[in-house]
């Protein structure tokens, strides 16, 4: 097995990033996979609730957040494709596109909260929306953690180091944000359009 | 560096933001009629899918070591259908 980061020609397999990133970030996921069945069960004991508080939903605003999302795991992607090739303005070009798709899902958001609170809509008002504020802002917090993430990225890109250990760093980096991506997929189907 | 038009992430993109639209009009039950349950399910499905793909390509599990990569299809796989397996009776 190569362990290295640089994937080198012929290896048959290659970890991106740190071992420990992904037990932290297969320890999220099953964190939130307990979010996702929870709520599924208790839509169940009212299913017409959950209905009918979905339909008070901005889903423009969701469905416009997933495609910022996906389309910053692409341009995440994209980078380390160009850090690989030692393609340094590129590499931070894509990795600042991704955190302006990052900001474009906190400005979104930001404006979807402010229309559910001056509806009255809190975190109070039923399960379904304790739910929603609860599990959106959990992301909410990872998207902003992530743009932290790829602030840092893009300063290590710029750099133009793209030594193994760089490589490692970015690559990290890069699987952290594209779980906030992951996430965020499943959030979309299950508070937006699960009927 | 190859053209970002030759690299494999630029097609599952464009694959990936086709599945959000056809997702979002199983949403509004387009193809299922009153059928609101099956239409869920290919939204379930379809999120699934879309995963999947983001695990093998973008976060690159498809050449990761296979413990790795079975631990995160296996989530996948019993988070969706867990999903799907509470949904259904009491759709």
């Amino acid at each position: 097995m190569a362990a290295s980061t640089d994937a080198p020609p012929g290896a048959r397999t290659h970890l991106p990033g740190e071992p420990g990133v992904w037990v932290f970030i297969l320890g999220d996921m099953l964190m939130f996979a307990a979010f996702f069945v929870v709520f599924v069960y208790y839509r169940r004991q009212d299913v017409p609730l959950f209905v009918h508080s979905q339909s008070t939903l901005n889903q423009h605003f969701g469905a416009i957040n997933t495609l910022l999302m996906l389309t910053s795991s692409w341009f995440v992607a994209l980078a380390i494709h160009s850090a690989r090739a030692h393609v340094a303005k590129l590499c931070s070009r894509f990795f600042v596109l991704a955190f302006l798709c990052g900001l474009g899902f906190v400005v979104i958001k930001f404006f979807e909260y402010r229309e559910k609170i001056h509806a009255g809509i809190m975190l109070t008002t039923n399960d379904f929306y304790m739910y929603y504020y609860m599990f959106t802002g959990l992301h909410l917090m990872h998207v902003l953690i992530g743009m932290g993430v790829l602030t840092y990225l893009t300063s290590i890109a710029r750099g133009g180091d793209f030594q193994a250990k760089n490589l490692n760093v970015l690559e990290s980096g890069a699987s952290f944000w594209h779980m906030v991506d992951i996430l965020w997929i499943v959030l979309f189907a299950l508070l937006y359009l699960m009927k | 560096m190859e053209s970002i038009f030759s690299l494999k992430v630029t097609p599952l993109w464009i694959i990936l933001i086709l599945a959000t639209a056809v997702s979002w009009e199983f949403g509004h039950g387009f193809g299922f009629g009153s059928h609101h349950n099956y239409a869920t399910v290919a939204v379930v499905l379809i999120a699934f899918i879309k995963v999947r793909f983001v695990f093998l390509d973008f976060m690159e599990l498809r050449a990761a070591p296979l413990p790795l990569r079975l631990a995160f299809e296996s989530w996948a796989v019993l988070v969706g259908g867990t999903i799907i397996g509470l949904y259904w009776p009491g759709s």
